[in-house]
């Protein structure tokens, strides 16, 4: 599934990461993150794993890390995602 | 060969340099020969010049070792200023070995490795883009980094020989009579810059401000001086250190002060006399305010605080609550200010304070010591010096020196960002964990299960959250994930020396 509108979720603070989800071809991630020699392939493995689970396979991702620890790279995924699929108002309970 | 912290020191390294590797914390009792300086006679009528071109075309050669001191900090214009010199004449190979290098100097040093007129280095430390471009190779041979004790050591010991020391001072008389406390660049103790002066075979001092002759308190002495250069500016004094420094008002390091704290008042070294040494961090300065407090209420002074001094430091002096301020380096303006007119706080020189082949250094008389950390492993030992990426960003300063303390305290947050900062092994030894005796987190204390007597005492005291070193590295993990391994070359870039001079690790080049 593709997304509807481009989305932003996260701020650039420390401790948290800003994504950004557009219209794309597979899930392509473009990972920018203080932390990317440590964390790198686990941040893209949390964002990858949270947008399957909306059903989303196809968009193109912009993260901006800095150093945030797993939940929020969550917690902001979910936000981009539902932005993204224009659905704020149901929560996909069934994600958390 | 792996040495007694179980780090593995390249053999060709250990055969080339004719190094040993670390064995023992304990420095013993051994018979050492100090050497001597050449001096070149003169009676000191004309060692004011004009032209510091002249003087380094005529004392700077090929192959030298040369020196400057890190008093100035950020704020330091001398170093910049002799290296342009030495770039510009053509001068190549030598070996820079200066006290420390701050940031305002990183871009010179690298300007000048590139142009083959540095091609090795000895330091305390380098951070930024210097420590970036020798992380990634820049420097064919390794840094060598090395403790303000041990730096005092390898140069009264004749490993690191100085053939000319450009020295920036606030005043000078025109022989040389001159002290860090004067003029619009204080800056306080002239500590490393004293073994420079004493040691070197030339020594030049580079001032903005010449006074009448004869110049007193006089830190570095005629004696020791051949020339003195008259040059615009030797540093920024709003860069030298920070006015006023700030209490920090971070509730994590407030709570990790609190804990320090505790863990002082309740050792068995918290008694009339005591001694102390805190870093500049914003947690070590808090510890400071905490203690304040406590010596207060149990009306308890200390004889002596020692190493690098901060305001809060000096109002304790002012205070009566300690006696002495034992100083070889000052971190702030309120510190560099008061020197001049308190003669209880001592400027000392870099062995005074920490040599360890010494009739005794302060650091040997020191009670309780407070440290700080990039990472801690379960073994206990620190890294000051890289990273978490492994690339070089830090200094060696005074910890392997400060914590041969009867009691050194380690205070850092279980995490910074995503970063642990306890970890299953850390990335570079600087100093081994069996001079390590407690850690204090914002969410526990562990003690080196080494020092049965602390454990037995802390013990006794309710309300202090004891746990082990493996369980804070366990909840560190849990809550940061279980980072990927840095990718190391084969090459060393730099060599982490223990404060006797034995190789206590081997820092290698990060794989791009």
């Amino acid at each position: 599934m593709g997304i509807k509108e481009t989305a932003l979720a996260g701020t650039l603070e420390s401790s948290d990461i800003q994504i950004t989800l557009s219209e794309g071809t597979g899930i392509n991630i473009d990972l920018d993150s203080s932390v990317e020699a440590l964390y790198g392939d686990q941040i893209k493995k949390v964002i990858t794993d949270t947008l399957n689970k909306y059903g989303i396979t196809d968009a193109k991702v912009k993260a901006v890390d800095k150093g945030a620890l797993d939940c929020v790279v969550k917690a902001r995924t979910m936000a981009v995602a539902q932005r993204a699929l224009g659905t704020t108002d149901e929560p996909n309970w069934e994600v958390l | 060969m792996k040495n007694n912290v179980g780090r593995e020191i390249p053999d060709e390294i250990l055969n080339e340099k004719d190094y040993k590797t670390f064995k023992s914390v304990d420095i013993g009792n051994p018979e050492k020969q100090r050497v001597a300086p050449k001096v070149s006679v003169s009676t000191g009528d004309d060692k004011v010049v004009d032209s510091l071109e002249d003087v380094v075309k005529e004392n700077v050669k090929d192959g030298m070792t040369i020196s400057f001191h890190h008093h100035f900090r950020e704020g330091d214009f001398v170093f910049n200023k002799v290296m342009d010199i030495i770039i510009n004449a053509g001068i190549k190979d030598l070996t820079l070995a200066p006290s420390s290098l701050t940031n305002v100097m990183n871009d010179k040093v690298v300007e000048a490795i590139k142009a083959g007129t540095i091609t090795n280095i000895t330091s305390s430390g380098m951070r930024g883009s210097l420590g970036e471009a020798v992380s990634h190779g820049l420097l064919k041979n390794p840094v060598i980094f090395r403790s303000h004790g041990n730096r005092a050591r390898s140069i009264e010991e004749g490993e690191i020989n100085i053939d000319v020391a450009f020295l920036g001072v606030p005043n000078s008389d025109r022989l040389g009579n001159a002290n860090g406390m004067n003029g619009d660049a204080a800056f306080g103790s002239l500590g490393y810059a004293l073994m420079d002066a004493n040691y070197a075979n030339k020594v030049v001092l580079l001032t903005d401000n010449l006074v009448d002759y004869p110049n007193t308190p006089a830190s570095i002495k005629q004696t020791q001086v051949d020339y003195v250069v008259k040059v615009d500016k030797v540093g920024d004094p709003d860069r030298i250190g920070t006015g006023a420094t700030r209490f920090t008002k971070n509730p994590k390091d407030l709570k990790i002060a609190k804990m320090v704290n505790d863990v002082i008042i309740h050792s068995p070294y918290f008694k009339q006399g005591f001694s102390f040494q805190t870093g500049s961090g914003g947690a070590a300065l808090a510890v400071a305010r905490f203690l304040r407090q406590s010596m207060i209420d149990n009306d308890i002074k200390a004889s002596f605080a020692l190493g690098g001094i901060t305001k809060p430091i000096v109002d304790l002096l002012e205070e009566g609550l300690v006696n002495k301020v034992m100083d070889v380096q000052d971190f702030d303006k309120g510190a560099a200010s008061s020197m001049k007119n308190n003669k209880n706080q001592q400027e000392i020189d870099a062995s005074w304070y920490a040599d360890p082949d010494n009739k005794g250094a302060m650091v040997d008389q020191l009670d309780v010591a407070i440290l700080s950390a990039l990472e801690i492993d379960t073994d206990f030992n620190v890294n000051v010096m890289t990273g978490s990426n492994g690339v070089i960003r830090g200094a060696v300063g005074g910890h392997q020196d400060a914590a041969t303390s009867k009691m050194t305290i380690i205070s850092a947050p279980l995490t910074r960002g995503r970063i642990a900062t306890v970890v299953p092994k850390v990335s570079t030894v600087v100093t081994p964990g069996d001079s390590i005796d407690v850690l204090v987190t914002e969410v526990g204390i562990a003690v080196n299960p080494k020092r049965k007597d602390l454990v037995e005492a802390f013990k006794k005291v309710p309300g202090l959250p004891l746990v082990s070193i493996d369980e804070l590295q366990k909840r560190a993990e849990k809550i940061v994930g279980k980072p990927e391994e840095i990718q190391y070359t084969d090459r060393t870039v730099a060599l982490v020396e223990y404060r006797d001079g034995t190789l206590v690790d081997a820092i290698k080049e990060i794989k791009d």
